[in-house]
């Protein structure tokens, strides 16, 4: 079967000369739920920035190799970079609502990609809010401000606020980090049932995190990647000793 | 002398430097109330200037004053607002940025009558606009155009990265995001430089000496090609090149230009601090 | 093989008018430039006869007496030399000292109420202080012994304050960027807090407080209406001595203002007062192109906050 993504021989080196990713390859299927983790700037979330190309933001870095998506270059010529990014999603960190409402947020990528039957928007709102298993507890004020939900409640927004886009892939820079154990678990049971539809990488919180959600995972260590297994195999018997060190708690 | 008592010599000192800066200003404003308060009235607003000037009103220079600073805006606002989206969001750091931010730093340094000189040469002359509300709104507007480009660019910086990264991660580009996620927000402090600029416009003189001010005209201006009066020409005019004018005229004129520039300031300060309390980021 | 797919429909990943958009952003930025060029030329065309027309000697001369084609500048250099060295003599220490209270000594309640009182005061027009310095300061100073009111003195005392604004406001940030540490640092070894101001926070905010003062002085030599109403407008050189700040004097902006009026355009004598704002011109560009200089044009720049 085709990759969904393929990442062929990147590097990425940043202006101030530090080299973030260095000869980086793997694929990930359809409907999986790719797991990166490893320490602190080991270069996970750059290489999530590029998957979308939310790195072109990024002034006078140096990137060689190829990443191709459905098969096609997602840096040749003809892409549209902002087709793309509807198409490859990204949930932060740090739950980052737009300042608005909370429909707003969520018709915000839709509007901008040139879609205004409100009747269309209306349904988006509704079915990302169902699918991040947020429409329950907001439906009565979808008109109030995303600023004042709750932390947890903001992330699952953010989800929304990329399902409403309708993409194919879902970018997860580490979405748990700042919630609380409940809400991590909410979050965490969403993604599964999203894998359904939805390709998923993800940077995870933790390893336990890391195991709990993952179909298959990578270990990154300074901005290489050591290791790419099942989730079985990498979280009980992995191959390479400094993966096990990681797994095992004796760094990082 | 021990330590501590030159600390203490130093803290009465420098108090006492800053009262004699602040005093002053305090001063200045009381003075020219009580002094100019009474000459405001109803007629002194509304109506035209009669008797060489001597009575009746000084309509025509409040009413000058506000059209210039009208046109102002509608010139400067524009090209000032695009330029700071400029510097903001687009220049590099390259050759032409520096160029640009060097050339605002030395519009922002040329004196307000040497604006007046190019607005004759430009304006009234080259472009054979004459002297006219046209060439003084021209000049005041490029004049005002440093003060409200920089405090633009402020605001435009002041607005968090992370709204344009994730609006860009939604697929926006990047106009879109500065249109939908940018300006909004950094709105308020725009409108804020707009006014201050607009303020500083309304008080000059010097520029509009030779591109639009009348010593009178009896009848008020029907186009951008009339001359009209204004507030501070008129000031300048009654209190030093009409003999035998009553001081109480002068006052109550320096007044209603105090009040219409200083509203403005007021104006300007009370949005920025309202925004600043309201918003949620 | 697919392909990534293509935008919706109606939808463009750049419309038309976002290329328009763009094009005239960056045209707005450029137009800064364009327009400091257009001032100049300006002042080029209509004043350079100034220099051509009138022999160097004479135009440095001591006689500005423009009926009888006398275009020497030098009483108006001088004018603006002996106003500017006055105001400054007067606004540097307050401003300065000022920024130190507001910074360093006021409470915060204060400060919350001073500030605004700088910008009210940077809002009076200067025709108006004008005004009040004519009506009211001068006599004033005329009591206190001088033979008349309207001096080279009345007009710095002006002009130090409408620079104040300038001088207090970038003082005060380059005191407000000094890190705290190093007051920290220095009261912590017991230092008191004059020690701590005029040792460690005045010299690490050096290179501000030079701006400050370049940037006043390039507000005071610029300043017209105030000038034109208190200085006497007298175009004669004072005899050398402290009284000189007491005699009238006529400064360039003046004389640009009060005789433009007056001439046929086209007219030796308007070319002249254009070659005077052609020097202002020069002068005002080269201490502001001197202070940028100093801080960097990027300097002043605040980097933006966010964490993505």
């Amino acid at each position: 079967m085709e990759a969904k993504i393929s990442i062929q021989n990147i590097y990425y080196t940043y202006a101030d000369g530090n080299e973030a990713l260095r000869n980086i390859s793997f694929d990930v299927q359809a409907n999986e739920v790719f797991v990166l983790f490893g320490p602190a700037r080991s270069g996970k979330t750059t290489l999530l920035r590029l998957l979308n190309r939310l790195s072109d933001l990024t002034e006078d870095a140096d990137f060689r190799g190829v990443i191709t998506f459905n098969g096609s270059d997602i840096f040749g010529r003809a892409v549209d970079v902002y087709n793309l990014r509807r198409r490859i999603s990204m949930v932060f960190a740090i739950p980052t609502p737009l300042p608005g409402s909370i429909r707003s947020n969520l018709t915000y990528g839709p509007q901008m990609a040139g879609i205004r039957d409100k009747h269309v928007l209306d349904q988006r709102v509704q079915h990302s809010l169902q699918q991040a298993a947020l429409w329950d507890e907001v439906k009565d004020r979808l008109d109030s401000s995303a600023m004042a939900l709750s932390g947890g409640q903001k992330q699952r927004l953010c989800l929304a606020r990329s399902l409403a886009m309708e993409p194919e892939v879902i970018l997860l820079d580490n979405p748990t980090s700042g919630l609380d154990p409940l809400s991590t678990s909410v979050v965490e049971e969403t993604l599964r049932d999203l894998r359904e539809r939805y390709t998923i990488i993800m940077v995870p919180h933790s390893v336990q995190q890391a195991a709990r959600v993952a179909d298959r995972a990578g270990f990154m260590l300074d901005g290489e990647l050591i290791e790419v297994a099942q989730a079985e195999q990498m979280f009980l018997h992995p191959q390479n000793k400094r993966t096990e060190d990681y797994i095992t708690g004796r760094f990082g | 002398m021990s330590r501590q008592q030159t600390q203490r010599l130093a803290v009465i000192l420098i108090t006492a430097v800053a009262v004699l800066v602040f005093i002053p200003v305090l001063l200045v404003i009381f003075y020219l109330i009580a002094s100019g308060i009474g000459a405001i009235n109803w007629e002194f607003l509304t109506a035209m200037p009669r008797n060489g000037m001597k009575e009746g009103g000084i309509m025509p220079a409040i009413l000058g004053t506000l059209i210039l600073t009208f046109g102002t805006a509608i010139v400067s606002m524009p090209v000032s607002i695009l330029a700071a989206i400029y510097l903001a969001e687009y220049a590099k750091d390259n050759r032409l940025t520096r160029t640009i931010r060097m050339a605002i730093v030395n519009l922002a340094g040329i004196p307000s009558i040497v604006y007046g000189l190019f607005g004759l040469g430009a304006f009234v002359l080259a472009a054979g606009f004459g002297t006219s509300i046209l060439a003084g709104a021209l000049t005041l507007g490029i004049m005002t155009m440093p003060v409200v480009i920089s405090t633009a660019e402020e605001a435009i910086n002041a607005v968090p990265q992370q709204f344009r990264t994730v609006s860009q991660s939604l697929g926006a580009t990047k106009w879109q995001t500065i249109r939908h996620q940018v300006l909004p927000h950094a709105l308020p402090g725009i409108l804020t430089g707009m006014i201050l600029g607009l303020s500083r416009a309304a008080g000059e003189t010097a520029p509009i000496l030779f591109t639009v001010a009348a010593f009178y005209v009896p009848t008020l201006p029907s186009s951008v090609f009339d001359q009209t009066m204004a507030l501070p020409y008129h000031l300048y005019v009654i209190s030093t090149q009409v003999p035998g004018m009553p001081l109480s005229i002068q006052y109550g004129t320096a007044l209603v230009l105090l009040m219409i520039t200083l509203t403005l300031t007021l104006l300007a300060t009370g949005v920025r601090t309202s925004v600043r309390r309201r918003r949620d980021w | 093989m697919t392909t990534v797919q293509s935008p919706p429909p109606g939808a463009p990943s750049r419309r038309p008018g976002e290329i328009v958009i763009e094009a005239l952003i960056v045209l707005a930025g450029a137009s800064t430039v364009i327009i400091v060029a257009l001032i100049f030329i300006f002042l080029l065309r209509e004043g350079i006869n100034t220099f051509l027309d009138i022999p160097l000697r004479q135009l440095f001369g001591q006689r500005w007496y423009p009926i009888e084609g006398y275009y020497g500048l030098l009483p108006l250099l001088v004018g603006t030399a002996l106003v500017t060295v006055g105001a400054v003599i007067i606004a540097v220490p307050l401003g300065i000292v000022a920024a130190i209270y507001l910074g360093e000594i006021a409470p915060t309640w204060l400060r919350e109420i001073l500030k605004p009182l700088i910008e009210i005061l940077a809002g009076i027009p200067s025709i108006v202080l004008g005004f009040l310095g004519w009506v009211a300061l001068a006599p004033i100073i005329q009591n206190l012994g001088a033979p008349t009111g309207l001096t080279a003195f009345t007009g710095s005392l002006l002009l130090a304050y409408m620079s104040l604004p300038t001088i207090i406001s970038i003082s005060e940030d380059a005191l407000y960027a000094v890190p705290k540490e190093y007051r920290d640092g220095s009261l912590a070894i017991g230092a008191t807090q004059w020690q701590t101001i005029w040792r460690v926070v005045l010299p690490a905010a050096r290179s501000g407080l030079v701006i400050a003062v370049m940037l006043g002085i390039g507000r005071v030599i610029g300043e017209t209406m105030a000038v034109l109403l208190v200085t006497g407008n007298a175009a004669n050189i004072p005899a050398f001595g402290p009284g000189m700040f007491f005699s009238p004097v006529r400064t360039m902006t003046a004389t640009i203002a009060a005789e433009m009026g007056e001439v046929a355009q086209g007219s030796l004598h308007y070319n002249v007062l254009f070659g005077i704002g052609l020097i202002l011109f020069l002068i005002t560009f080269t201490v502001n192109w001197l202070a940028a200089r100093l801080v960097g044009v990027n300097g002043a720049r605040r980097s933006r906050g966010g964490l993505l």
